[in-house]
């Protein structure tokens, strides 16, 4: 039997994996109104559709006694009839505490169950008790089979757009909620980012562009430079709450207060809210809208001119101005020097906001690839680059500053926003009492001066500082961002090297026990996914063991006898067979056997390695000495 | 043994084992030759992590040339479909990787950099200001000048005066650096943090009057 030996490849350019485990990866727009899915073959996206040609499915999900979740336009159409079994705009409360929300909590479309300030939100539906990061599953699993269905085989991993805008706890929410659904989450990128890569791939745009997108939820607008392959964020701003969602609800407002009469009960009021979002859209078109309501028992006429609209969201409008021009600020440039707009998100069409967006930016924006979708097709695309490699390069920042509360309620910041992604700041911070053993750390996210006014992240206290005199104690904590966004932190006394060490778990949202307990309720197939991506891991690490031996063998065969090759061989045959087959436990331990049998060989390649760099060095200090000698 | 012998004795055992297929890597090597998985990154200044001889005098856009280069071998895109300790490498790479951009593309960063390098770090508590009263005078004159700023013109008039103050600074900063004169370049980097913090002080107010 002879060995196989692989082609040595170039440093950075080792294989990616076969095709076996080259999973489509699918992108996904998880918006607060439409959600899309999409997928990339040759860097070409299309989105995934339905039969009948649907690309957006309706964020909407009812929940009827005794039948699984429905999602999309069925259950949009379910507000009439069951307006309180259905949930739309989830979105907007991910990562949000019942503290947060009991302030809107009129104005939402939800029935929001009483609890604690400080945990995650929950929302009553019918009998039963949701949280959105369920909502959102219930959403993904649709776009998941949806997927599975046009693409005829398994899909477990995507990469999911998020609002730039989103914070620590809203991203880790919708991380929860993919893997509720069985999806991988390989990258959570921003939704403007993904736009600007599905623009810049497509159009061949370099230079300078800003990219306004306004939703159904949220508000993002990020600045990003274009050049051969790398898309740089210069600076991101927005609102994580603010959208056509908010156009809706003074519409509504406006319509109720014309309608006069009692407050409408919760379920008549969701029909207000699609009754007003139907207006809304109609007045993109025509210069009037006329609508009429039927709601409790009660059928009334009702007329909105586009200059009256356009005069009651002129604030909201405002704001996204603000913010685009805080944005410019940010990346120190002026307007002039954007060499396009990209719109994206349903509500551009407002023709209020394309005008606005035109006057602060000097020039007319693009909108040649159709808004609702560009976000998707720019996962799409990030989700290829990242199962079968590309040149392209996304660079990213984090949009709001993480900080740590100081003295007096002041919060330091610890990451400033718009660094890039991934980044790790330390500070160092010292005790305040003598003998002082334990130092509470609170982390907290935004801009605000004092730790009160930012989003608290989490908290937790560092434990076992020997006592000493205060000021003696040296703690060093640690922000460390990845590349989706989410913050690690640590702390160390480093006197004594006391240390831990949290993935902040934000305090809004759900524990690992809790996230076990819905894993097990929710998926039939949560067991066997998990069972297969376990195996696919075991998978990568053997052909890592493989290559790597290979590789050592070409070089430095003859360090070992016939028998001892001969064993080696044997065992790396075992390992070739089991990657070939489904038990991960196989894998595991013929990797374990192969690893034990070339401990040896290893050694002995590490001996000549390192003589053969003294050796290297030593000619070259011979050759010094003697043309020192020729002088 | 001759220090030529200690030398390469020390480089010798600075050769590392990979951690995957334990064969041997020199010391500045970020992939291993024999199987090419990618290394521990090794402790360096940020020069060294870019690539770049330690000078003050650099091209930004050299800066950025290698900062893109390295982070299309190292960013965490890169290493998706990888094993977990291949992930985690890459993190610390790139994370690596965006400090050491951060710092240099910044002549202000780069000064206080070499500085450091050079054992004379420019305090950040400012302590040497009381050693250097006229340097206290012009820095307390310019803030009152802003904190007075009625109008955005004002304001735009400082920051113009500023930021050719800065420019003019970071010129002294290069000849003082290319002629090895450290106690001159540390006093001139002193000066360029006072203008860089009144520049974002004048940006921010600046802000303030365009909402
Ligand atoms: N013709 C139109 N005129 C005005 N608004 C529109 C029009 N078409 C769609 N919209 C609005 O756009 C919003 C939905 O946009 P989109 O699908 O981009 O949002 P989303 O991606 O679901 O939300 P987000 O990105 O905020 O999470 C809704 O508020 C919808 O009413
Ligand atoms: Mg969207
Ligand atoms: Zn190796």
């Amino acid at each position: 039997m002879s060995m196989q030996i692989l082609e040595i490849h170039e440093p950075g350019e080792t294989p990616l994996p076969h095709e076996a485990e080259r999973e489509l990866a699918v992108g996904i727009d998880l918006g607060t109104t439409n959600s899309l899915v999409a997928i990339a073959r040759d860097t070409r996206p299309e989105v995934l559709r339905l039969m009948h040609g649907e690309a957006l499915l309706p964020s909407v999900v009812a929940y009827l006694d005794g039948r699984q979740p429905v999602v999309g336009h069925e259950a949009r159409a379910l507000i009439g009839e069951h307006p309180d079994r259905v949930v739309r705009s989830v979105k907007r409360l991910m990562g949000r505490g019942y503290g947060d929300v009991k302030a809107l909590a009129g104005t939402l479309p939800f029935t929001v169950e009483p609890g604690e300030a400080e945990r995650m939100v929950r929302l009553r539906v019918g009998g039963r008790v949701v949280t959105p990061v369920e909502v959102s599953a219930d959403i993904l699993r649709a776009l998941k089979n949806r997927a599975e269905l046009a693409l005829d085989r398994p899909v477990t991993q995507a990469v999911i757009t998020v609002p730039a805008y989103f914070d620590d706890a809203a991203r880790t929410a919708t991380k929860d909620a993919a893997r509720l659904a069985g999806l991988q989450v390989l990258r959570l990128v921003n939704e403007p980012t993904a736009a600007a890569l599905a623009y810049g791939l497509d159009k061949g745009a370099e230079g300078t562009y800003a990219v306004y997108d306004l939703g159904g939820g949220t508000f993002d607008v990020s600045i990003l430079r274009l050049e051969k392959g790398v898309f740089q964020v210069l600076a991101t701003g927005g609102d994580a709450a603010l959208g056509g969602d908010d156009f809706d609800h003074l519409i509504a407002e406006r319509l109720a207060a014309e309608r006069g009469g009692p407050q409408l009960a919760p379920g008549d009021a969701k029909r207000l809210l699609e009754a007003a979002r139907g207006v809304k859209e109609q007045l993109s078109q025509a210069s009037q809208a006329e609508i009429e309501l039927d709601l409790a028992r009660a059928k009334t006429r009702h007329k909105l001119a586009r200059a009256e609209f356009e005069a009651m969201i002129a604030p909201l409008v405002d704001r996204t101005i603000a913010a685009a021009k805080a944005v410019l600020h940010d990346a120190d440039l002026a307007s002039a020097e954007i060499k396009g707009v990209v719109l994206v998100g349903g509500s551009t069409r407002v023709p209020l906001v394309r005008r606005r967006v035109a006057e602060v930016f000097g020039r007319e924006p693009l909108g040649d690839i159709d808004p609702d979708e560009v976000v998707a097709l720019g996962a799409a695309l990030q989700a290829e680059a990242l199962t079968h490699g590309s040149d392209t390069l996304l660079l990213d920042v984090i949009p709001l500053s993480l900080g740590i509360e100081t003295m007096g309620g002041l919060i330091e910041k610890v990451v400033p926003r718009n660094s890039p992604i991934p980044t790790a700041q330390a500070q160092e911070f010292t005790t305040y009492q003598d003998g002082q053993t334990a130092m509470a750390i609170h982390v907290v996210q935004g801009e605000r001066e004092l730790a009160e006014q930012n989003r608290s992240l989490a908290r937790f206290t560092l434990t076992g500082i020997p006592p000493m005199a205060a000021g003696a104690a040296r703690i060093l904590v640690t922000y460390a961002v990845d590349a989706d966004g989410i913050l690690t932190v640590s702390a160390e006394e480093r006197m004594t090297g006391v240390s831990q060490s949290v993935e902040v778990r934000p305090s809004y949202g759900l524990t690992e026990d809790e996230m076990i307990g819905m894993l097990r309720d929710s998926m039939e197939h949560g067991a066997e996914d998990m069972e297969r991506r376990l195996l696919v891991e075991a998978q990568v690490e053997g052909r890592r063991l493989l290559l790597a031996l290979r590789a050592a063998l070409k070089v430095d065969a003859d360090l070992l006898d016939a028998t001892e090759g001969g064993s080696i061989e044997g065992l790396a045959a075992v390992l070739d067979r089991a990657i070939e087959g489904s038990d991960r436990h196989a894998i595991a331990a013929a990797q374990e056997a192969l690893d034990q049998a070339s401990q040896e060989f290893a050694a002995r390649r590490m001996d000549r390695g390192i003589r053969t760099a003294l050796s290297g060095r030593a000619l070259d200090d011979l050759e010094r000495r003697m043309g020192g000698a020729a002088d | 043994m001759t220090t030529a012998e200690a030398t390469a004795r020390g480089e010798a055992q600075a050769v590392r084992a990979c951690w995957s297929c334990r064969g041997p890597v020199p010391a500045r090597e970020r992939f291993c030759p024999t199987c090419g998985l990618v290394q521990e990154p090794v402790a360096g200044d940020h020069f060294a992590r870019l690539d770049l001889e330690p000078r003050f005098d650099i091209d930004a856009t050299d800066v950025e040339r290698r900062y893109f280069a390295l982070q299309r071998q190292f960013h965490p895109d890169r290493f998706a479909a990888r094993s977990a300790k291949e992930k985690a490498l890459s993190l610390r790479h790139a994370t690596a990787l965006n400090e050491a951009y951060k710092v240099l593309k910044d002549p202000l960063g780069r000064a206080e950099h070499l500085l450091s390098l050079a054992g004379r770090p420019v305090r950040a508590d400012g302590a040497e200001t009381v050693s250097d009263p006229e340097l206290l005078m012009e820095a307390m004159e310019l803030r009152e000048r802003l904190s007075e700023a009625a109008a955005a013109a004002a304001v735009d008039a400082l920051l113009a005066e500023t930021r050719a103050n800065s420019a003019a600074l970071e010129r002294k900063l290069g000849h003082a650096f290319a002629a090895g004169d450290f106690a001159a370049a540390q006093k001139l980097a002193l000066r360029l943090r006072y203008a860089a913090k009144l520049i974002d002080e004048a940006r921010e107010r600046r802000r303030r009057f365009d909402r």
